[in-house]
């Protein structure tokens, strides 16, 4: 049984990372592209926190959880503005809302 | 005490009248209204108001009568005009007294020539004349007494003083007396100045002057519309006449190079010049365009409308201004440039043409007019052409003997005319005369004798000098037979149109209306003694210049001989005398006498003994009668030619230039304005817009495929920013 390394963490974090943002660009529910965004947050979180338990340092958990916190405010202040934008066009599709050209 | 050094004085004495009154005379006057108009109440105006107001005139008189006023006696005798009356005649007999005294010692002098330069007025200004020679120009305040300037300051200043004598009984009744007296003043002065001058210039001075007097006194009558009209015309066509003498001094100036009588005089005898006998020279041109001038002043064609009009000014301004005179200063001016004419013959000729033709043109006028003033200004036009006649044909003297001899008659027949209009109440036209004889006595007498010696009856004045002239006109080398026709026709009418005046005016039956007949009076002894003293004057000065034929000792011929140094030239002999035989001088003497006697006769005739034959002659020669109580519509055509013709045509052509030209600059101005402004607005809009629209448009092409990347997809924006930072961490890897 191999030991979990460091390495393991970030190849994780990287697949997470990958994964995300292929959610965002790709999906057209903003529902999933929030969804894709916490992906990619987390796996922030998991660098940080690899990165902390390697080097013995708790500032990199203590940034974790700040940015934990950060993506609760901005799952909250998204979906309310997902709901609002709901309310005035009935859709809830990226490609959708597209005003904001030339 | 020397009289010849203090000349200066003759002028000074009528100045400082002319002073005294004009600037304190309304000061002095009690009454200020009396300037402009005569008091409410007092006896009206007597004098050459128009017919109109002639009843209306008379009637006033008529109570001054009634009331026991006598007329010579009535209000006059404010002290102001007390004073006037001694003060401004006695200037000017000052000044004749001064003047006989001047030329009794000129006469014992041998060369009979004094020149007295007071002092330099103009001095030395340098100029180019004609050839190109440096001269300069002095002009001197100087007085130069030679025989004939002692002649004209005699006349002047003798019939000057018995004129203003005269006036002090005509004007008695008359507002502006002082002002009266003043200009009357003031016109001696100048007369004296333009006869005593040593130089053109100064006698420009003189010439101008008298002008302006001519000017103030014709259009004495202030209020009087047609007296104002008469003097401007009066000026006007004077201004008309100086232009040519202004130019012919400027042209002597550049020829000669002085103005001053004896320079000039010496430079014409010395023979640089000779006589331009084949044609017209810079000295005829000169002697033109002096003659000019003196057409104006002296009235002759094509300048003589002015005198005429003149008439509109008191009596005894008519009679000493545009009769005695300042009108005969052209005369007067010929005579001082004789050497000047006597080397331009076909200049004297045309000044002899115009001479005889202005006599009988004037005399055929006169023979129907009936304002008796007019007949009397057209009388002067005529025997000043007659002056011209003898000084064209080269016989200054006798030119000189005739302004002596018509200066006294002339002067006595106005001053008659003015008493009868006086007797009168102001009536001037003939056709409401008559039958006069015995109510003005004296008048009628000196009357009588003035047109016998106008007429050219044997004895009196104006025979001598008139024969003179005619046998001048027939013999002399430039005269022709010609011009003594003319003469002599010009003689018969003179004869005929006076004897018309006298028949009309004291003969025959009486058309005065009978309210102007209850008080006819005779004139005042103011008025009677000057006409008797010209009177006797028009006697007796014919007597200076008796024939030659007639043999009498040497005093009767004084006249020529005194003259005879002002007008000799060692370059022309004098001509006339020589070789003419007296058969036919004793010819055309008796010629003129019977000519001159069957035109009063004529005249008895039509006017006197069978009245009803003038009128049916007036009906029959309906047109010619016409024509010449209308002046030869010379006034209208000059009217015509003149003041319409440069007035409105020049109205009209200064109208076009306005239009065109003024105009045309403004609206060529606005017009290139607005042009620029097109041009300016093509440029902004094409060029200045077009580089800002250009810009724009540049800018909005090139951002064209920018803006196809804005595609308002959230999710493109990211794929961008992903796809950007993987370019960037490409970037670096690769490095």
């Amino acid at each position: 049984m191999h030991p979990i390394t460091t390495m393991h963490y970030l190849a994780l974090s990287a697949a997470l990372l990958l994964i995300g943002t292929i959610g965002v660009l790709t999906r057209r529910n903003i529902v999933i592209i929030l969804m894709s965004i916490e992906l990619i947050l987390n796996a922030v979180n998991i660098n940080l926190v690899a990165f902390s338990h390697a080097f013995k340092d708790v500032s990199g958990q203590i940034f974790a959880i700040f940015v934990i916190t950060d993506a609760v405010a901005e799952a909250a202040v998204g979906l309310g503005i997902l709901i609002a934008l709901f309310r005035n066009k009935e859709t809830v599709l990226a490609d959708e809302i597209d005003l904001l050209k030339w | 005490m020397n009289f010849l050094d203090q000349i200066w004085l003759i002028p000074l004495f009528p100045l400082l009248g002319a002073a005294l009154m004009l600037l304190l005379g309304k000061r002095l006057d009690p009454q200020p209204a009396s300037d402009v108009a005569v008091a409410p109440g007092v006896e009206p105006v007597h004098d050459d108001h128009g017919h109109g107001d002639a009843h209306g005139h008379a009637h006033g008189h008529g109570h001054a009568h009634a009331h026991g006023n006598d007329h010579a006696h009535g209000h006059a005798h404010s002290p102001l005009k007390v004073l006037i009356n001694f003060l401004c005649p006695g200037m000017i007999l000052l000044s004749f007294l001064l003047s006989a005294a001047a030329v009794w010692q000129l006469s014992q002098k041998p060369e009979r020539m004094h020149q007295v330069i007071q002092f330099t007025w103009i001095a030395g200004l340098p100029f180019h004349m004609a050839n190109g020679h440096l001269a300069t120009f002095q002009m001197d305040w100087g007085f130069l007494l030679d025989p004939l300037s002692s002649v004209m300051i005699l006349v002047v200043t003798g019939v000057g003083f018995l004129i203003h004598v005269y006036s002090t009984g005509y004007m008695a009744h008359d507002g502006g007396y002082y002002r009266f007296f003043g200009y009357l003043n003031l016109f001696v002065f100048f007369m004296l100045m333009l006869v005593l001058a040593n130089n053109y210039t100064l006698l420009f001075v003189g010439w101008e002057g008298v002008g302006l007097c001519s000017y103030l006194l014709i259009g004495f009558y202030i209020h009087k519309k047609s007296a104002t009209d008469a003097g401007i015309k009066a000026f006007v066509v004077n201004r008309v006449g100086d232009a040519g003498f202004v130019l012919g001094m400027l042209l002597m100036l550049s020829v000669l190079g002085t103005v001053r009588f004896t320079d000039v005089n010496s430079i014409l005898h010395s023979g640089r010049f000779g006589v331009e006998s084949g044609g017209f020279g810079v000295l005829s041109l000169i002697a033109l365009l002096m003659f000019f001038g003196a057409t104006g002043k002296s009235a002759q064609v094509p300048l003589y409308v002015w005198l005429p009009d003149a008439m509109e000014g008191p009596t005894p301004v008519s009679a000493l201004i545009h009769a005695a005179t300042m009108v005969t200063a052209g005369v007067y001016m010929v005579a001082r440039s004789a050497a000047l004419f006597q080397l331009a013959p076909k200049a004297s000729m045309i000044v002899a043409i115009i001479g005889a033709f202005t006599a009988i043109l004037a005399a055929s006028i006169a023979l129907v007019q009936n304002d008796i003033k007019r007949v009397l200004a057209y009388s002067t036009v005529s025997q000043l052409g007659y002056m011209f006649l003898a000084a064209g044909v080269g016989a200054y003297w006798v030119a000189i003997f005739h302004l002596f001899t018509h200066a006294f008659f002339k002067a006595l027949l106005f001053l008659c005319s003015g008493s009868v209009i006086h007797a009168l109440g102001g009536e001037q036209d003939m056709r409401r005369m008559g039958a006069l004889k015995d109510k003005i006595p004296v008048t009628h007498w000196t009357m009588w004798v003035g047109s016998i010696a106008i007429a050219g009856i044997p004895g009196f004045a104006g025979f001598f000098s008139k024969d003179e002239i005619l046998w001048q006109a027939y013999s002399s080398p430039l005269g022709s037979t010609a011009l003594y026709v003319v003469g002599l026709a010009t003689a018969a009418m003179t004869a005929f149109y006076m004897w018309r005046l006298m028949n009309m005016t004291f003969y025959g039956k009486s058309h005065v209306a009978p309210e102007v007949a209850a008080h006819i009076h005779e004139s005042p002894a103011s008025m009677t003694v000057p006409l008797s003293l010209l009177a006797v004057g028009s006697v007796l000065a014919g007597w200076l210049g008796t024939p030659k034929l007639w043999n009498l000792p040497e005093a009767f011929r004084a006249f020529e001989a005194w003259l005879a140094p002002a007008f000799e030239s060692p370059l022309i002999k004098a001509g006339g005398e020589t070789g003419q035989n007296a058969s036919m001088e004793w010819t055309l003497m008796l010629t003129s006498v019977v000519v001159a006697l069957i035109g009063i006769y004529v005249a008895r005739v039509l006017y006197h003994q069978k009245p009803e034959l003038s009128d049916r002659m007036e009906t029959s020669f309906q047109r010619i009668h016409t024509v010449l109580y209308n002046k030869w519509y010379v006034d209208e055509a000059y009217n015509y030619v003149f003041v319409n013709g440069m007035c409105k045509g020049g109205g009209e052509a200064l109208g076009a230039f306005d239009r065109n030209v003024v105009d045309g600059g403004v609206n060529g101005a606005g017009w290139l304005t607005r042009f620029s402004a097109k041009v300016s607005m093509w440029w902004d809009t094409w060029i200045v817009d077009g580089a800002v629209r250009f810009t724009a448009f540049f800018v909005k092409i090139l951002s064209y495929p920018v803006c196809l990347l804005q595609t308002g997809r959230v999710q493109a924006y990211a794929f961008f920013v992903l796809a950007g930072a993987l370019v960037m961490f490409g970037y670096y890897v690769v490095r």
